[in-house]
């Protein structure tokens, strides 16, 4: 990937470059099937049911069989819809959420954009999703759906602060806001090398924010069920709708690849003995342990209120990772420097 | 030029968390609700009419789809009142089966209550955990009269079927399975920041306000009010059994909550003193004229619902039909509290408040 990046742009550089995003973008959408999948085999688990199980050998069709459905099913757009907006605000959800995949680090080797500010290009990126979900509320002229958008906008900027900031401890420590970097900063050998000991407050925050910005439980207000019917999303039918929920997923993917490069060390192994296990390995395993435990989380937690999350995110994780900031650097500054 | 403009918000009939065909138009200002008004009748099936041309026993099918969550009560509220009309005797056996079942549905009906309040809050687990136990009190039903929801189990001077083989070991088991259930329910939800952050001190009211209001249950004894048909004007054999009326100190959601997890308790200590004492044979219908013409005169008895005060006034010109049936429906009554409570409070907060007042929409309209 790096050598055709570094090269000036021709035509058969732009056709390889668009056959890997193509490869890429079914990666993630195999990814996004069974992730559903997954879910709802797990929570089913954990809710005493069986969960899907019909469609192909135990299931495994079953989101196939939805995403089939949802794509032949009547595209409606309500008729007091502001139309433009209305079709755009799914493909903003989802172009965003694609994008910031480019910069994570699967191992040494495999990976795509090897960029200087790799972070700084996430969290920018990310953040343009709220903008889609705004829009989507906004356009579908419905008061549910309005309300949705509004408590999105509220929420995700709340908890951007909180989750930009408790990785500055990250950043601090390796040096770098290259993903690359940070993970080959972790490389001591031994688990307790990697980011989430050291930088523990940070890793908490991180995670609670990242579900936030999810829009997962505890933190799924924007489409809170039982208040707002389903949020921001009513009016979208089809393949509109599963736009939203495919970037949503994809989000899924990213957040816990992001936390698996942050804090958890990336490829390297939890111990030297470990290493002749391939790093993917290693990756792959941690970051299935990230999509378990938001999909856990989900089935234990009810739904925070609007005022409390705010309350939240600017009375509690905002000092806080702050604090860390603090603390962090005061560690660097009398232990490491000298 | 930018103005702000209040929001109309049609929450309902079609909403998941109304409970049913309930609907409420709130005025939202940003989030708040600065009015609400409740709008029932769309379960209208005008009960109360159809009862003046049916005889008694034809009735008591109606009753059970009024509360639809608790026909065991409502069945018992009809046949108690007929009952003190025409002062029957009621043979023991059939008297302890009837409050076996009826401390049963008071289980099933709480264990309804707080799944689906969960289910309101955005936990989805806790709802499948206790329907899971509901089943089992369900199939127990099922057992004793074919029914699942609405039995149509009891009848003017007794009950219809008598326990089958093994029944009330059955009833038995269940008891210490629920307390065990009881305190797995406590550990997952009770104790949860989040679930108390959102219900501690919402929905608040005084015990004068919720006497004024009419309100009773639950949503009175969490005010502190000790008043509980079951202790206050004992009916059926509740005064031959311990147990202990729950109340609550402020008046808001989680005293409410903490109250019908209690009930639960105390209606299984309750059975298992009434298991006990079962008598071991004897009829399960007394002596009934063939057909039931309670003398002419008025009647109204009332019993402790899961969800208050559930009443029925008989109003009888000595015929096989009621000149006039009227049943005082606690989740109606309940609610009228609502608009009030709502004002002030967020979106968020309505399904909270809502989910807490416990209705059951059949019952509200009737």
């Amino acid at each position: 990937m790096q050598p055709w990046l570094n090269q000036a742009l021709t035509w058969s550089n732009a056709l390889v470059l668009f056959l890997w995003v193509v490869v890429f973008l079914f990666i993630v959408l195999g990814f996004v099937t069974y992730a559903i999948y997954f879910e709802r085999k797990v929570i089913g688990w954990m809710q005493l049911r069986i969960g899907p199980n019909r469609v192909g050998p135990l299931g495994l069709l079953q989101t196939v069989a939805d995403i089939f459905k949802l794509l032949i099913k009547e595209d409606t757009i309500p008729r007091k819809a502001d139309r433009v907006l209305f079709i755009i605000a799914p493909a903003l959800a989802y172009i965003p959420a694609f994008s910031v995949l480019a910069v994570i680090p699967y191992t040494q080797k495999l990976y795509f954009a090897d960029l200087n500010v790799g972070l700084l290009y996430y969290v920018a990126l990310s953040g343009i999703s709220t903008l889609a979900i705004v829009l989507g509320g906004w356009a579908s002229n419905n008061k549910y759906a309005l309300l949705g958008g509004m408590r999105s906008a509220a929420q995700m900027i709340s908890y951007e602060v909180p989750l930009v900031i408790s990785v500055v401890g990250v950043i601090l420590l390796s040096g770098s806001l290259n993903l690359r970097d940070i993970v080959a900063a972790q490389d001591g050998g031994w688990f307790w090398d990697w980011n989430f000991l050291p930088q523990i407050i940070g890793f908490v925050i991180f995670i609670i924010a990242a579900i936030s910005e999810l829009n997962r439980t505890p933190f799924d207000l924007p489409e809170a069920e039982s208040e707002l019917v389903a949020g921001y999303h009513v009016e979208y039918s089809g393949f509109r709708f599963a736009f939203f929920m495919l970037s949503e997923y994809v989000y899924v993917y990213a957040i816990a690849a992001l936390t698996t490069v942050l804090f958890l060390g990336g490829w390297h192994a939890p111990a030297p003995f470990l290493d002749f296990v391939p790093g993917i390995v290693w990756f792959l395993l941690k970051f299935a342990f990230i999509v378990f435990f938001l999909f856990w989380i989900r089935a234990t937690m009810p739904r925070i209120r609007v005022d409390q999350l705010m309350g939240l995110g600017w009375k509690v994780l905002l000092p806080i990772s702050l604090l860390n900031v603090f603390l962090t650097a005061l560690y660097l500054e009398l232990f490491i420097k000298n | 030029m930018i103005r702000t403009e209040e929001l109309l918000l049609n929450v309902g009939p079609q909403h998941p968390s109304t409970h049913g065909v309930f609907r409420i138009i709130v005025k939202l200002d940003g989030e708040v609700i600065t009015e609400a008004t409740p709008v029932m009748g769309y379960l209208h099936r005008g009960t109360e009419k159809i009862a003046e041309n049916l005889n008694f026993t034809q009735i008591i099918p109606y009753t059970d789809r009024m509360d639809y969550v608790s026909a065991m009560t409502n069945n018992y509220v009809l046949v108690h009142a007929v009952e003190t009309m025409m002062g029957l005797e009621i043979p023991e056996r059939a008297e302890y089966l009837r409050l076996v079942v009826m401390e049963l549905q008071r289980v099933a009906s709480h264990l309804v209550w707080w799944g689906t309040y969960l289910l309101d809050i955005g936990a989805m687990s806790p709802f499948l955990y206790a329907f899971r136990d509901r089943e089992i009190i369900i199939d127990l039903f099922n057992e004793l009269c074919g029914a699942r929801l609405t039995y149509n189990y009891m009848r003017v001077g007794g009950v219809k079927w008598d326990a089958p083989p093994g029944w009330l070991d059955k009833v038995r088991d269940f008891i210490p399975y629920m307390e065990n259930k009881l305190v797995e329910y406590d550990k997952l939800v009770s104790g949860n920041e989040i679930f108390l952050a959102r219900i501690k001190g919402v929905g608040r009211y005084d015990a004068a306000t919720a006497i004024d209001y009419g309100l009773s249950g639950a949503n009175l004894r969490c005010t502190g009010v000790d008043f509980d048909i079951r202790k206050a004007e004992p009916y059926s054999l509740y005064q031959l059994f311990e147990f202990d009326v729950p109340l609550g100190q402020i008046g808001d959601c989680y005293d409410r909550y903490r109250i019908r997890l209690e009930e639960i308790r105390q209606s299984l200590r309750i059975l298992k003193q009434a298991l006990a004492q079962f008598p071991s044979g004897g009829d399960t219908m007394g002596k009934v004229p063939r057909v039931i013409r309670p003398p002419a005169g008025e009647v109204y008895v009332r019993i402790e619902s899961p969800r208050g005060e559930i009443g029925c006034h008989i109003v009888s010109k000595g015929k096989a039909e009621p000149y006039r049936l009227k049943f005082r429906r606690p989740s109606f009554v309940n609610l009228q509290i609502l608009p009030k409570l709502l004002v002030g409070e967020t979106m968020t907060n309505l399904i909270t408040i809502l989910g807490g007042i416990d209705i059951v929409v059949g019952e509200v309209d009737c």
